[in-house]
């Protein structure tokens, strides 16, 4: 098992992707396929973006093993009052000024849907959000 | 291994190289560590770009070339000159001068290389079309670029177009044409100036065909040298010699940066230059950020092969002189004095026969072991021994990188007390004795600059 962490800074757009692009040099070195390691990387840039975007920045925790890639993105934003109004095709609360960064058509978090084999959303209104995911090499 | 060996041209001069490390610092695929004071290549790492080459401030690195000699070696002598070769030259010098020269010195026959860019660029331009699935379709006209895919991009090698580049296509329609005229295939010799090194190891070794369209390459260096000395040397210049007019005046700027975009009218495309800017660029195209591109031309030098290694001159002026002509070919082509249909078009079908290149197969440096445990247990073992080094990237240990010297240690191609912060903190604890350290040091860095000069004052 490998442990790695990567801090999400709030509204720093310009270094969203830090994280997916050093998972996706480690997965290149373990001869994963290329497709799997593209879903993986928009899954998690999406969850990355997510926390810049509607939280105040937060914590990715990455935990590998030779079977599988399992991915926690935890944030102290202000949660999700109804997960699945948010996993809806289109839902969107971003502000105006992530709207200006280009984010905002809804299509986030039903994109990290379409690309993992597991996903565990956890989220308390004021207190912040747990985003879980999980793709299996195997598979 | 064996099918892995690749030709390299770019080779290191140990009598003359210093350690100075400016080489390894700027390799953009980390494929150089210093060794005994000197530098050395690991080639399976290295894509033949020449960024050691432009940075080495001793001239230690240099570039193996054919025996000039060698072309007597055939009755007929042809040189194929790429366009870039007459953009080296001063404004006072003509084309018919330079072509009167090569046929003075040597050769028999001369020919534009880009002659055959046209077709080149209609058979690319068709392969885009019939294959949207393989989106965006990458030109493999650098070299240096097929193999920077092929070793740092393994997931673009399908998008790589495979079709040859124009020397090639020029090659086989000189062959043929000479062959008709009656010629021994065996005594024809075909050679290419080449502007850098990955040309002449795409020439030695062909990416993916088995056999070289060429029988030898010659430096461009070594023959604008010889070929400026004779101009300036000669008073008269034979007046029956005339520039070729094999080439149209788009295609005389092919190898410029635009070059094979400005042949094509795919809605989205890109030019990109300089392989640094190359690579950033691919991170991107590898995740799919970028939407709907239909084509890239990308070459490894700044300014495309105006900025060759092996060019004479500055590569701002190269490209100035080639787009001058250019536009006076153009003007000429306008006013009916010279046609826009050559020769080479007559024999399209036998060249388009001939065009494709087989299968290019990736070779990632990146992966660790083809089965995934071992390549999980030597990545578990990398990523220890980083965790231990300091992160300085100080290159005394003579990698590239803290990162680097934890990859050979997991291979077992360093060791981790090459690390000097590791020495320092060994020797505190006693189990590293200071003489021990030197011997490591003076492994890495040669007895030289580890002599005592302090004690022989
Ligand atoms: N980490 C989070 N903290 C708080 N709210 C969140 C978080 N992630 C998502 N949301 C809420 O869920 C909504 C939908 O998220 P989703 O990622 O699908 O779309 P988006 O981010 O608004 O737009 P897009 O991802 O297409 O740019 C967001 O608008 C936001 O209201
Ligand atoms: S640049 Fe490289 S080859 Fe040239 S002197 Fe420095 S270490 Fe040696
Ligand atoms: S850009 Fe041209 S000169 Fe430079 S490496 Fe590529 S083919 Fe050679
Ligand atoms: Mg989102």
């Amino acid at each position: 098992m490998m442990h790695t962490e990567f801090i999400v800074v709030e509204g720093d757009f310009a270094n969203a992707g830090k994280a997916s692009s050093e998972i996706k040099k480690t997965l290149k070195q373990l001869n994963i396929d290329n497709q799997k390691i593209k879903k993986i990387v928009v899954a998690v840039y999406e969850a990355e973006v997510n926390a810049i975007a509607h939280a105040y920045g937060g914590t990715i925790f990455v935990d590998l093993d030779e079977e599988k890639i399992c991915v926690l993105i935890k944030d102290k934003g202000p949660g999700i009052p109804d997960i699945a109004r948010a996993m809806e095709k289109g839902y969107s609360t971003a502000s105006a000024k992530v709207r200006e960064m280009g984010f905002g058509a809804g299509m986030g978090l039903p994109n990290i849907k379409n690309n993992v084999d597991e996903l565990d959303i956890q989220s308390e209104v004021g207190v912040g959000t747990e985003i879980k995911m999980i793709v299996n090499f195997n598979s | 291994m064996n099918e892995n060996y690749f030709y390299h041209a770019l080779r290191i001069d140990h009598k003359i190289c210093f350690g100075c490390t400016l080489c390894m610092r700027n390799c953009p695929t980390e494929a150089i560590r210093v060794r005994n004071g000197k530098a050395t290549i690991y080639e399976n790492k290295c894509v033949d770009c020449g960024e050691c080459y432009k940075v080495c401030p001793s001239g230690a690195v240099y570039v193996a070339e054919d025996d000039f000699q060698s072309i007597y070696n055939f009755k007929h002598r042809v040189v194929l000159m790429p366009s870039v070769f007459l953009g080296q030259f001063p404004e006072d010098i003509r084309a018919s001068q330079v072509y009167s020269v090569i046929l003075e010195i040597g050769f028999t026959h001369v020919f534009e290389v880009e002659a055959s860019a046209f077709l080149h660029s209609i058979l690319s331009n068709k392969y885009i079309r019939e294959h949207e699935t393989k989106k965006p379709l990458i030109s493999t006209f650098c070299p240096a670029i097929v193999r920077l895919i092929q070793v740092k991009f393994p997931a673009l090698v399908d998008s790589l177009i495979p079709i040859k580049a124009p020397v090639d296509f020029t090659a086989i329609y000189i062959r043929k044409k000479l062959i008709e005229e009656g010629a021994n295939p065996e005594d024809i010799g075909i050679f290419y100036i080449t502007p850098c090194a990955a040309k002449i190891a795409a020439t030695k070794s062909p990416v993916a065909e088995d056999a070289s369209t060429v029988d030898g390459v010659l430096n461009m260096d070594t023959m604008y040298n010889i070929v400026l000395k004779e101009i300036k040397q000669k008073k008269e210049f034979n007046k029956n010699i005339t520039a070729n007019n094999d080439v149209t005046s788009d295609c005389v700027i092919f190898s410029l940066t635009n070059g094979e975009r400005r042949l094509n009218n795919f809605k989205k495309s890109f030019a990109i230059d300089e392989i640094h800017n190359v690579i950033e660029f691919l991170e991107r195209v590898e995740d799919d950020e970028i939407e709907d591109l239909d084509f890239l031309e990308l070459r490894a030098c700044d300014e495309s092969c105006a900025g060759g290694i092996l060019t004479c001159g500055n590569r701002f002026l190269i490209n100035d002189r080639m787009m001058q002509r250019a536009k006076k070919l153009a003007e000429r082509e306008r006013n009916g004095e010279t046609s826009r249909r050559k020769a080479i078009m007559n024999e399209r079908e036998y060249l388009t026969q001939n065009s494709h290149v087989g299968r290019i197969k990736p070779r990632s440096m990146m992966v660790l072991d083809e089965d995934r445990s071992v390549a999980f247990q030597k990545l578990t073992k990398i990523k220890e021994i980083e965790s231990k080094l300091p992160h300085t990237d100080c290159n005394v240990c003579g990698a590239p990188s803290c990162h680097a010297l934890a990859e050979d240690v997991a291979f077992d191609r360093a060791s981790m007390t090459d690390c000097v912060f590791m020495q320092r903190n060994l020797e505190k604890r006693g189990s590293l004795k200071v003489e021990e350290s030197v011997e490591i040091m003076k492994n890495i860095w040669g007895e030289d600059k580890l002599k005592d000069y302090i004690l022989n004052k």
